[in-house]
């Protein structure tokens, strides 16, 4: 794997999403030992310079004939997504070497006169014929912020919200990316008073407790054992996966609480064989603390309802007893585009290698991630460990 | 400070267009399974819980409770730059279904889960209604 440093201020060349492909791609087989030649399978999410058939596109760049072509669209549950994709097709036998790239560095500003395909509205697609374009853009339902704004309010009104507990997420995540030379707030401690007294953007959420956007970039090789095994890196083993969706805008979600991750969490458990107890550290998709919170719930760490009090009870830091998103979280390390989910799985395998330097989990062999994208509307599950 | 760009209005399709309609005359209207008796919102062409086309149109009461709610401090959109702050929540009606909207008439405290609302038609002047909510 490799993974860009995140950066606030993206000061270095500016070079195109197929470029940035190539490099990443580079930069994964190297620390895996493995060559181009190897790779026979690829996964893609969007990319700037094509609107479509981007496999074909990325295959052709970068000089390779695959047997799985795969282009996942779940936004930011879109890494995990890829992993656990890449690893069902070795178990298929279509392939044995797949790269899994997300590039999200600011690409060439274009000539007035080029066509842009990205639309304003972000997530929200307000295209003709769209539910979103017709019930919800106009009335200003734009963007994730109020959404998860709307489920923090419903949950406080059936469970009760502690300020403190959420604050506590931040603060915590934050004590971790201390610890991470490469994350953005590395040397910005915070403390749960500082995230209470940071602005409201959308009530109940302070501006700490969102994702700071930057810039970055990572790729994952996904291989059989036996590639893994001949590999300069000691494996790490996808055991366990789920995915599940539900509706796009929360408000035609059938049960707003019960998040998409309980699930893919189910299944990814049944899988593994493996109880919630041996995981050693979770790396859980925080575009903002809500989302941790109740990703511990629905994942099945702590009784439905209960996440508040078991936030405020346990050390959420790489030191603690429930080490949570040990890199900082997107939260504290950055979140780089569709790249952001990435950072739980570049971590995972980190952690499991023993990689982690100062943020290491002593002996951590079994790790969970999770991915969300849009408003808790698609979440994955990942589990990996040691061999 | 220059003006905010007009903000995005809905362009209703002829499964969708009963609805404006009865928002142009005052009147909240839905879909009716007529195989499940389920309430469809927002209207589509097929019921969402059995795929039945056997849909038709319902004139509803419009009254509800405010299923969540938030206060956005910041603009979710330029065009929404003299909203702030926008009272966005989610309404509940008495059938069940759920819709993304706005309150008015209402102070920042009057914003609760649960708490009772009636239906406001905003006509536009272009012809479009929007069902937004006050406090009942």
């Amino acid at each position: 794997m490799v993974e860009y440093r995140p950066e606030r201020k993206y000061t270095g060349e500016r070079i195109f999403m197929l470029e940035q492909w190539a490099d990443l791609a580079a930069g994964a087989l190297a620390d895996a030992g493995l060559k181009a030649s190897d790779v026979n399978g690829l996964v893609c999410a969007n990319i700037r310079e094509s609107e479509q058939f981007v496999p074909s596109t990325v295959a052709e760049y970068l000089g390779w004939r695959v047997n799985f072509a795969e282009r996942v669209d779940l936004g930011g549950a879109t890494p995990v997504g890829m992993v656990w994709r890449a690893a069902a097709a070795i178990e298929l036998g279509l392939c044995d070497v797949v790269v899994c790239a997300a590039p999200s560095r600011p690409t060439p500003s274009l000539p007035p006169n080029q066509p842009r395909a990205w639309s304003p509205f972000g997530a929200s697609s307000n295209i003709m014929g769209s539910p979103q374009a017709e019930f919800d853009i106009p009335y200003g339902n734009i963007a994730q912020n109020c959404g998860y704004a709307m489920i923090a309010n419903r949950y406080a009104a059936e469970y009760g919200y502690d300020p403190r507990a959420t604050a506590k997420i931040a603060a915590d995540q934050r004590t971790n990316a201390c610890a991470n030379p490469d994350a953005v707030f590395f040397g910005q401690p915070i403390t749960i008073d500082d995230v209470l007294a940071s602005k409201m953007v959308a009530d109940p959420l302070h501006v700490l407790e969102i994702v700071m956007p930057c810039a970055g970039g990572a790729a994952v090789v996904v291989a059989s054992k036996e590639v893994a095994r001949r590999c300069r890196k000691r494996p790490v083993y996808v055991t366990g996966f789920g995915e599940h969706l539900m509706h796009k805008t929360p408000t035609y979600s059938p049960d707003l609480l019960h998040t998409p991750i309980g699930p893919a969490a189910e299944q990814a458990f049944g899988m593994a064989g493996i109880k919630r107890s041996d995981v050693d550290a979770v790396q859980l998709y925080d575009c903002y603390t809500i989302t941790v919170l109740m990703s511990i719930e629905d994942s099945g760490f702590c009784a439905k309802g209960e996440g508040m009090s078991f936030v405020a009870s346990h050390d959420l830091t790489y030191a603690g007893d429930f080490p949570v998103n040990t890199h900082g979280g997107q939260l504290g390390f950055g979140q780089p585009g569709l790249a952001g989910g990435f950072t739980q799985v570049t971590e995972a395998v980190r952690q499991v290698r023993g990689e982690a330097g100062d943020h290491q989990v002593p002996g951590c062999e079994v790790v969970y991630c999770s991915g969300t994208g849009g408003i808790m509307s698609e979440q994955t599950a990942l589990i990996v460990q040691g061999g | 400070m220059a003006a905010p760009e007009s903000k995005p209005r809905p362009a209703p399709i002829p499964t969708t267009k009963p609805f404006w309609d009865g928002l142009n005359e005052d009147k909240v209207r839905l879909q009716h399974c007529g195989d499940c008796g389920t309430w469809v919102y927002y209207p589509r062409r097929r019921c969402p819980s059995c795929l039945s086309a056997a849909l038709d149109w319902r004139e509803v009461s419009g009254r509800g409770h405010i299923y969540s709610w938030t206060v956005g401090r910041q603009a979710t959109h330029p065009a929404f730059a003299d909203d702030v702050p926008q009272f966005l929540a989610v309404v509940e009606l008495e059938e069940g279904v759920r819709m993304t909207t706005t309150i008015v008439d209402a102070e920042e405290g009057d914003l609760e889960v649960g708490r009772a609302v009636e239906p406001v038609f905003e006509h536009g002047t272009d012809g479009m209604t929007l069902l937004q909510f006050r406090p009942s």
